[in-house]
């Protein structure tokens, strides 16, 4: 409600401006409807290309329903704004994207601005598509327009007014939208650029790790420093991580790749599909990615580095068996010990907790939603299993369990108003768990994977 | 000792806090159907209600059940007065081995208690965390959906059950 | 002594012709001219080595009938089977009787319950020996009436003369008179009249299963029982160097920690206290660990290198034809786990010099054979009784619960003692379906028929049992142990690698190979099908693929080289039942289809499947199954049904997903994260199965006759729906996926 005032206010001086040039800002013109080209007509290498970079982009994600038809789109994505819908980008000519012309979609992706020139919400995180080259606009238009086309019309955005008005997006872009392809930087390796192009471009990792300003734009200050999506946190991956063992770049790239690390888990929540995404996507590409968010942190200080060792330690120490002295230990023996204390090996064994970051993070918000809702399966492939709790523990119980785990494996200080969250996770845990294609986490042994 | 209540009775149990629910109904109660399977949570052999919700009785520790309800299969009914679930199973033979059975009729009767006429998308999505070894599944998923007829009829008035036919 | 009636099955069943009765003091041999005159035929079935009538059927003079059948319920239905074939045959009402199962005090030795021959051997002795009990009682009514045994009829139990004047079997039965030896045939009720048997009676296990009864071996308690939890090494050949029991034997409600070599367990009063026990207890032991297990990846090239025993199981050979365009294939599988549901338990006690034990063993005469070797006890000594456990699919950890039981009763003398296996226990420690490789190549004449088969096929043994004690891992495990005995081939027809390595279809020109590997780098048994799942996978994969070079439609390629007519019937009936059509399904789904008589000799299976393959993931799905099956006479029609439509959900498992992992040292597919099988997910859509029924004929073997044919129709599905042939199982998802884009 107060947002929505803040931009009637924006609004209102812009018309004020002159209704002439909100006419100028605002309006786009549209690109001629295209006949659907032929599928064969694209080159199968500028194809398998594209592929690969729909998978640093995470298209599917976004733009695949769970039990849906690929990129049919149909996702509902909460913003504070209200909820908008992901639309249709496969090549059907009618509820799709056939109809668009490759210099269309680049301008979808450049300046967020759809074929019939409306403005695309920025939900679709064009202010970082907007750095990718023409040649990855190229392979990605010929890799969507060579999936399966399918008809599913688009669905009903529920914004209130004026936020429904698309033409308020150029407003917001005016502020926000910095375009231009990625510049490299020349005192850092290729490596470093390459996962810079990748980062700040198409794997928009800013669009869930960064915080965003009361009009739902990233804090360009506070680059990486953690932020919220589809009711989990992403932590911040500069030198502000809660992470108890310090990440580097090896340690990253093993966790993207793979979709764990023993120091530190499993990717979980909305990044479970990114590494699901990641694990087929060209070993250097990922290297590059890893690099580039390792040196955004820095070397890590010393007191860090400290805690860093002290945590491994305890995780590879072998448990004291012992009668549990209080409620909390007492669930947590019975609920979690069977698997985090089992010593099997990660990722099928959970981590031990001390190496946890949801336990070390600042908000308890990640832990509540794993303990209520679990990790489920991946069908018919090696994956990690966790069963939810949210029906054996009411909120209260939950909150026990969350204090001890955080005094136990945590030197962090102790969390406030968890009941609320729990609350807050438990009411919108279904909806944490629909709002994308199921993620499909890279088969974590090398053996299996490259073998199954 | 702690008070433990299932079926509808109040139990006095002597074991420690930390103790899963599934050996307290097995040693301590002497009851059958809630199933070791796994003991981690993968398999759904344990599976019981409590307070009206499925839950994995093997990672559910004593000390989470006070004041809550416990349903196991045996609190359902009986060979001679089978609940409607229990005789949906037996009408459409719905088990091989059965080792599975009793932990699919509790997380079924938990959705069934949720959604009275569930889809069979619905009956699938639910029973996901169950295994079945022997391929009962098509029985199982034909089961559920008598187990709802069955409970739609028996929720029916003595008027409304004859004109329905 | 007298012998009992004999009649001629054949001439009852042609309708005509006089019963021919007679009574003599010599034995009378039925009016058959193919019963050679040297040696007297033997009765049919398990009565061949059990032949007294009363090994299966008692009549107690209150009329209270018990059938006993050395066979052990798996959750087949076989307990209900039997009492409907006994019930049939005695004419007394089904609920009437009561069955017991494999008990070595109480039922005849028939082996194992495996291999499908559970109706063919014990079915078959129950019909034969339900069948001559009911005419010996008729006889003595007859005697006692003083009338002709023709114009007695017996119902419910009751036998009832021309004037009314009726006596029940009761009072009929006396003494010894069912124990006397079987004769070679029976007079077997006319199929035609059968009111019990062909009907799908409810199965009498399922109410105590649905209600929570007692129904399994983990539902077995005894007064004053312990719970014992084995602590097993990490891996193969482990060495127990170190082990500091102190601190576990002070631990609350433990009763004892047992220690024999390498063989170690924990007891406590309660089975959590047993559970915290064994965590403290493996955590306190220290192993050395020897293992070196073969490169997984490479399994293959592993097996195909070992040493092997070679033999031509099947030779036959037309010069005058000979084959114009030629292709080859090798196929492969891993090793797959048994996967029981419920990891493996048992229960024992030795008291006063007897130790019985309570398991669900698959051969209780075995398993005591091999416990009483272990132990250095007289095996009369030892009584093992069957109790349901989950389903085994075969030799899991069952024999090995038992003689762990067996093995800690013995160290704490009159308490009994259950042993329960952990999840991990079972899926690292049971002997796995073994590895295989088959190779073939084949070629078409100018008409397009096979002009030349050639088929090998390499593998270790496909069962461990009997072995004695050297197969128990206890034993293997003491401190003396018995070293595992050498595998032996299982011997064709059976066979076990080879098992259905021999075609069924007729070709002019054909060479099968055995190649048997005797050494076992993992563990491996018996388990559902045995080769039969990959030989089956394999044929009827490569028949495809030469019914694709032929431009032949894969069902009509089958006919044109199948002769045997009941083979033809259920492709007919498989093929017709689902729809069949040549070419490709919808866009991303395709059709396979494929067939196999299981041994050569038991039931024959046919499906057809669609599955649909998602080109983006490369996750294939069974949408739908259609399977015809002849499985001779039908007992229970519905629970034929239920083992099909098992079999090909467990078999899609299998053929989809499964693959036993190990690094360098451990198994490392400990749980059903690291071995991941079938779940409602993926559930096809329809399953439906057509039964050939055909009374009088023996009863077939139909447990296992699912499994090839279900795997060979997923796989012909896929190929069909993606043009990509894959052969090594299992047709992962990341499989068909780099199938897909490469």
């Amino acid at each position: 409600m107060t947002r929505s005032r803040v931009i009637g206010a924006i609004l209102a001086a812009l018309v004020a401006g002159g209704a002439a040039t909100a006419f100028v800002i605002a309006w786009r013109p549209a690109f001629a409807a295209i006949d659907p080209p032929q599928p064969q007509s694209f080159d199968a290498a500028r194809v398998r290309r594209g592929r690969e970079l729909a998978a640093i982009g995470n298209c599917s994600t976004c733009h695949t329903s769970v039990g849906g038809k690929d990129f049919a789109g149909g996702v509902p994505v909460p913003t504070p704004f209200g909820t908008i819908y992901s639309s249709n980008i496969t090549p059907d000519p009618e509820t799709g994207i056939g109809r668009w012309s490759e210099e269309a979609f680049r301008r979808a992706m450049r300046m967020g601005v759809d074929r019939e020139g409306r403005h695309l919400y920025p939900t679709f995180p064009y202010d970082h598509f907007t750095h990718v080259s023409d040649e990855d606009d190229n392979a990605l238009y010929a890799y969507l327009m060579t999936r399966e086309s399918v008809r599913a019309p688009q669905r009903e955005n529920q914004l209130s007014f004026p936020l429904n008005q698309r033409f308020v997006i150029a407003g917001w872009k005016l502020l926000f939208l910095h375009r231009g392809t990625y510049r490299p930087d020349a005192t850092k390796s290729a490596e470093w650029n390459r996962g810079a192009y990748l980062v700040e471009g198409l794997a928009h990792c800013g669009a869930c790790h960064t915080p965003r300003n009361a009009l739902g734009a990233e804090r360009a200050s506070a680059a990486f420093a953690g932020g919220n999506v589809d009711n989990w946190q992403a932590y911040a991956i500069n030198a502000q991580s809660p992470s108890p063992v310090p990440w580097d770049a090896e340690a990253l790239y093993a966790y993207l790749r793979n979709g764990w690390h023993p120091d530190h888990g499993t990717a979980r929540g909305p990044m479970a599909a990114v590494v699901s995404n990641l694990s087929a996507v060209s070993a250097n590409d990922v290297r590059a990615i890893a690099t580039y968010v390792a040196d955004m942190s820095g070397q890590p200080a010393q007191s860090r580095k400290v805690r860093g060792e002290a945590a491994l330690a305890q995780a590879k120490s072998t448990p004291a068996v012992e009668t549990p002295a209080s409620p909390g230990a007492a669930i947590y023996a019975a609920a979690c010990a069977t698997c985090h204390e089992s010593g099997r090996p990660p990722p099928y064994g959970g981590i031990n907790l001390g190496l946890s970051t949801a336990i070390s993070g600042s908000d308890p918000r990640n832990l509540a939603n794993i303990v209520l809702s679990g990790v489920a399966p991946v069908e018919g492939e090696s994956s990690p299993i966790m069963p939810g709790f949210a029906s054996t523990m009411n909120d209260a119980q939950i909150a026990v369990l969350l204090h001890y785990l955080r005094s136990r494996f945590s030197d962090q200080p102790a969390w406030s108003d968890i009941e609320r969250t729990i609350a807050e996770a438990r009411r919108t845990q279904t909806a944490s768990l629909n709002t994308g294609a199921g993620a499909r986490p890279a088969s974590p042994d090398q053996a299996q994977r490259d073998k199954r | 000792m702690t008070t433990l209540k299932v079926n509808g009775r109040e139990h006095q149990v002597d074991a420690e806090p930390d103790t899963p629910l599934l050996y307290v109904l097995r040693d301590d109660l002497k009851l059958n159907a809630a199933k070791f399977g796994c003991g981690l949570g993968q398999c759904g052999a344990c599976t019981v209600i409590v307070d009206g919700k499925a839950v994995l009785s093997c990672v559910t520790p004593l000390v989470l059940l006070e004041g809550k309800q416990v349903t196991t299969l045996e609190g359902l009914g009986t060979i001679s007065e089978p609940a409607p679930i229990q005789r949906a199973f037996m009408e459409e033979q719905a088990a091989q081995c059965g080792y599975c059975i009793a932990g699919m009729m509790m997380r079924a009767q938990a959705l069934l208690l949720r959604i009275p006429k569930p889809t069979d998308q619905q009956i699938r999505a639910e029973l996901a965390p169950n295994l079945c070894r022997c391929g009962t599944h098509m029985r199982i998923l034909r089961a559920v959906h008598r187990a709802a007829r069955l409970m739609e009829t028996a929720a029916l008035s003595p008027a409304e059950k004859r004109s329905d036919k | 002594m007298n012998a009992p009636v004999i009649l001629d099955r054949r001439h009852v069943l042609k309708g005509g012709g006089a019963l021919i009765i007679s009574f003599s003091l010599t034995r009378a041999f039925a009016q058959d001219q193919t019963v050679p005159a040297a040696a007297p035929p033997s009765p049919p079935g398990s009565l061949k080595n059990s032949p007294y009538l009363d090994s299966w059927i008692r009549i107690d003079a209150d009329g209270v009938i018990t059938v006993f059948t050395g066979k052990a319920e798996l959750g087949q239905g076989f307990k209900t089977a039997f009492q409907q074939i006994a019930a049939e045959e005695l004419n007394v009402p089904f609920a009437s009787l009561k069955v017991v199962t494999a008990d070595t005090k109480l039922t005849a030795n028939e082996g194992y319950t495996s291999g499908s021959h559970s109706m063919q051997d014990s079915g078959t002795a129950i019909q034969n020996a339900a069948a001559q009990a009911r005419e010996l009682l008729l006889a003595e009514a007859a005697k006692r009436l003083d009338v002709s045994i023709d114009t007695l009829q017996s119902e419910d139990g009751v036998v009832i003369a021309p004037d009314g004047r009726r006596l029940s079997y009761g009072e009929l039965v006396s003494g010894d008179m069912l124990h006397v030896q079987a004769q070679p045939s029976s007079k077997l009720k006319d199929p035609s009249t059968l009111k019990v048997m062909g009907q799908s009676i409810p199965r009498v296990d399922i109410p105590a299963k649905v209600t929570g009864g007692v129904a399994y071996v983990q539902d077995l308690r005894l007064s004053g029982m312990v719970h014992a939890r084995v602590v097993r090494p990490p891996s193969y050949g482990a060495q127990l160097v170190d082990c500091d029991v102190a601190a576990i034997e002070k631990m609350p409600g433990v009763v004892k920690v047992v220690r024999d070599g390498n063989f170690l367990a924990v007891v406590a009063a309660k089975e959590f206290q047993a559970i915290k026990a064994m965590n403290a207890l493996a955590n306190a032991a220290k192993w050395q660990e020897v293992a070196q297990l073969p490169k997984l990846n490479d399994l293959p090239s592993v097996l195909t290198n070992l040493a092997s025993q070679d033999s031509v199981i099947f030779q036959r050979s037309d010069p005058s034809v000979s084959g114009q365009r030629t292709i080859e294939a090798t196929y492969t599988r891993p090793y797959q786990s048994h996967g029981s549901v419920g990891p493996s338990c048992a229960v024992a006690q030795l008291a006063d010099g007897a130790m019985t034990v309570w398991s669900h063993t698959q051969g209780v005469y075995p398993d005591r054979q091999a416990i009483a070797d272990m132990l250095r006890m007289p095996s009369a000594s030892i009584r093992v009784i069957h109790v349901e456990g989950s389903g085994c699919y075969g030799h899991n950890g069952a024999d090995d619960a038992a003689a762990d039981a067996a093995m800690i009763a013995r160290a704490l003398p009159g308490v009994p003692v259950r042993v329960q296996w952990t999840r991990e226990q079972e899926h690292a420690w049971e002997p796995y379906g073994p590895a295989m490789v088959t190779r073939l190549k084949a070629s078409l004449d100018a008409a397009g028929k096979i002009a030349d088969w050639n088929f090998e096929v390499f593998s270790n043994t496909h069962s461990m049992r009997p072995g004695g004690a050297g197969c128990l891992l206890a034993a293997q495990h003491m401190a003396q142990p018995v070293a595992v005995p050498p595998a032996k081939p299982i011997p064709l027809p059976e066979g076990g690698g080879d098992r259905n390595a021999i075609p069924i279809y007729t070709f002019p020109n054909a060479h099968v190979v055995h190649h048997f590997i005797p050494t076992m780098p993992i563990r491996i048994s018996a388990m559902r099908a045995l080769g039969a799942y990959h030989n089956v996978f394999s044929i009827e994969s490569f028949m495809d693929e030469l019914a694709a070079l032929a431009g032949v439609d894969p069902v009509e390629f089958r006919l044109n080289h199948l002769d045997d007519p009941r083979g033809r019937d259920v492709i007919e009936k498989a093929a017709q039942g689902f729809g069949w059509r040549k070419g490709q399904a919808a866009s991303d789904r395709g059709f396979g289809f494929a067939f196999a008589r299981y041994k050569n000799l038991a039931a024959y299976c046919a499906i057809a499947s669609e599955v649909e393959v998602n080109r983006e993931t490369g996750r294939a799905r069974l949408v739908r199954a259609v399977a015809a099956v002849d499985s001779g006479q039908v007992v229970n029609p519905d629970g034929l049904i239920n083992q099909i439509e098992g079999a090909i959900i467990q078999s899609t498992s299998w053929t989809l997903y499964e693959s036993v992992t190990f690094d360098a040292t451990r198994i490392t597919s400990i749980d059903w994260q690291t071995y991941p099988i079938l779940r409602f997910d993926a559930v096809p859509e329809s399953i439906e199965v057509h039964i050939i029924n055909r009374p009088g004929k023996p009863f077939l073997g139909s447990g296992e006759t699912g499994q090839g044919p279900a795997a060979a129709s997923v796989a012909n599905a896929i190929a069909n729906a993606t043009g990509i042939r894959l052969r090594d199982l299992p047709l992962t998802r990341k499989r068909i996926k780099d199938a897909i884009d490469s």
